[in-house]
């Protein structure tokens, strides 16, 4: 369990971290997710006492990181992969860092093969690629046989095998009883491996809540529908009680209606169609509305103030509210970014 | 709370598992005694031609450290890179989220490379002065003589400052290129340029290094320092004292 109380982190008149308060619990994949430059790093370098708060407190089962025994034994972190010594070799990086906590050695083979580097233990990490050093830097997390794991953007720069390997053994660790902590800039990486998710931009908090949550409140589904009859269609379907919304292109969205539903209806009418397909926002697109405002470094082609959505107009139609319709009770996520939205 | 036998360990293994270690320590050695020999054998065969006053206060010990100037460069490269490696690298994150009290981390580093450091030096000063001696011929003298084995240990304890000095330095200034860019011209030019002006000479007698060097001598005859070879010696312990106060100062205080 980790508990982080109005962690504030300031860089001269920059806030990097502005007041993060929440709890990350064992047992699942905890989630992690901000544009770059929201503060995840700064976040969770501030866990492990690497960088000081200006205010607030993090707390690890009810201490201070600098007040844990053997540290590594209660906490295991993968914060950057290049962070070690690349003269030195896999074995020798992992076994100081043994040493310092006490592990013992056999644990240190153990982990390497783990991480399947057991053929390289021998080799300087300096060869090493972008994923193999990701790995080793696992490694040195996973070598504590710690209660608590903390991955910073862990599927940078491995193959879709490591990529895979990682969200398991991720899962494995989580199914274990553990607490994961893991941080990542990809919704769609999230969608596939957190339980739970902590949305900050701009270093504040903007959503915390479950995945199941986030999923139901942002994948708006509904049903496209082309037809050279366009107008028929839209009597037709008002005469079974059902709202379509044509959009500037000239197609029609029904929400709430199976799809199937919708084709046997045209059928009996003798209605052609063009298209039927049920479609889905994504949850990417969802994760960008929600940060769109705290985003650091806007591309060109979205300048600061426009529509933060390149796309939505082609999914959704135009007059739909920006969260797709469904608000959450109390003000949950993404209240913050329609306030600002429409200030 | 991490525990100090543990960390002391865990730094035994960075410092011997890497390359910089055997080549900085091993090229002191060979440059300190290559030089010293080569000097003192320069000067066995020119003795001769020195002035007289030179001839009088001759010192055969010190003459065979002569190799020490240069040597002394590879023990800063020692000393800098024991412990700015950890910053360039990024290995300090690695390093202080295992160790998270900072003057555990820093001073078992310290201890370590310290240790390291002082056995090589040993050997180079011990080597320095036996091969020094052989190529001075007649003009030698013997390690039981007065102040000779005190001068001798002397060169050893100078070298092994010499690098915890520049690892406190390194400490401070948390750059490999900067703390070397600072440390190697400051000991190799500005330092004897400073101790040869008349004007500097008094300020620079309280540098570390010219005040470390009386320790290393036997014969200290014109000699118009205020301090005797302890007391030199002393004033080394202070600078290097100051270094690494400094150098804790700044990783206590900054982000990693």
């Amino acid at each position: 369990m980790i508990e982080l109380q109005g962690l504030t982190k300031r860089y001269g008149e920059k806030l990097a971290v502005d007041g993060l308060t929440c709890t990350v619990r064992p047992g699942i994949v905890t989630g992690f997710l901000g544009p770059n430059g929201a503060g995840k790093s700064t976040t969770m370098r501030m866990m492990l006492d690497l960088d000081r708060p200006t205010h607030g407190t993090v707390l690890i089962d009810g201490q201070h990181y600098r007040q844990l025994k053997d540290p590594l034994r209660t906490v295991g972190a993968l914060l950057d992969a290049k962070a070690m010594h690349g003269g030195r070799s896999a074995y020798n990086h992992l076994l100081c860092l043994a040493q310092s906590n006490g592990i013992p050695r056999a644990r240190v083979r153990e982990v390497l093969d783990t991480v399947g580097l057991t053929a390289v233990a021998k080799k300087r990490s300096k060869g090493f690629s972008l994923g193999m050093g990701q790995r080793l830097g696992i490694a040195g997390a996973l070598l504590g046989d710690p209660q608590i794991l903390m991955f910073d953007e862990p599927v940078n720069g491995l193959d879709p095998e490591g990529i895979h390997w990682i969200r398991n053994l991720m899962k494995n660790l989580a199914a274990q009883g553990r607490t994961v902590f893991v941080s990542s800039h990809l919704m769609s990486e999230m969608a596939l491996t957190a339980d739970h998710l902590i949305v900050i931009g701009q270093g504040r908090l903007l959503a915390d809540t479950s995945m199941a949550d986030f999923i139901r409140q942002n994948s708006r589904s509904y049903v496209r529908l082309r037809s050279p009859e366009i107008e028929r269609l839209l009597d037709v379907l008002a005469g079974a009680g059902i709202t379509a919304v044509t959009t500037e292109d000239g197609h029609l969205e029904v929400d709430g209606t199976e799809s199937a539903q919708l084709g046997e209806l045209a059928a009996r009418h003798k209605l052609v169609l063009h298209e039927l397909s049920p479609q889905q926002a994504s949850l990417e697109e969802a994760f960008m509305q929600l940060t769109a405002e705290s985003v650091e470094y806007h591309a060109h082609s979205a300048p600061p103030g426009g529509d933060p959505r390149p796309v939505a107009g082609a999914d959704a139609p135009p007059d739909a509210p920006p969260d797709g319709g469904a608000a959450p009770p109390g003000g949950g996520w993404g209240a913050d970014w329609r306030k600002k939205k429409g200030s | 709370m991490a525990v100090v036998g543990q960390v002391l360990q865990s730094e035994w293994t960075k410092i011997k598992s890497v390359r910089s270690t055997v080549w900085t320590l091993g090229l002191a050695l060979v440059v300190t005694v290559a030089l010293g020999a080569l000097i003192s054998a320069f000067t066995r065969s020119n003795f001769k031609e020195m002035p007289l006053s030179e001839r009088v206060n001759f010192d055969p010990t010190f003459t065979s450290f002569a190799g020490m100037g240069l040597g002394q460069l590879a023990m800063i490269v020692f000393g800098v890179l024991v412990v700015s490696n950890e910053y360039s690298t990024g290995m300090i994150r690695t390093s202080l989220a295992a160790v998270p009290q900072r003057a555990t981390f820093l001073f078992s580093k310290i201890t370590v490379a310290t240790f390291t450091a002082f056995v090589i030096a040993m050997v180079t000063s011990f080597v320095s002065f036996f091969v020094g001696q052989a190529m001075l011929g007649s003009h030698r003298t013997s390690i039981g003589d007065a102040h000779v084995l005190r001068a001798v240990i002397g060169g050893g304890l100078y070298m092994t400052l010499i690098a915890v000095f520049s690892m406190g330095v390194a400490a401070m200034l948390r750059s490999p290129m900067l703390s070397l860019g600072i440390l190697m011209p400051f000991f190799f030019i500005i330092s004897s340029i400073l101790g040869a002006v008349k004007a500097t000479k008094k300020v620079a007698q309280y540098l570390p290094d010219q005040a470390g060097h009386k320790v290393m001598q036997v014969v200290t005859v014109g000699d118009d320092a205020p301090y005797g070879p302890w007391g030199g010696f002393a004033i080394m312990v202070l600078w290097v004292v100051v270094a690494l106060a400094g150098g804790y100062a700044v990783l206590k205080r900054h982000d990693a």
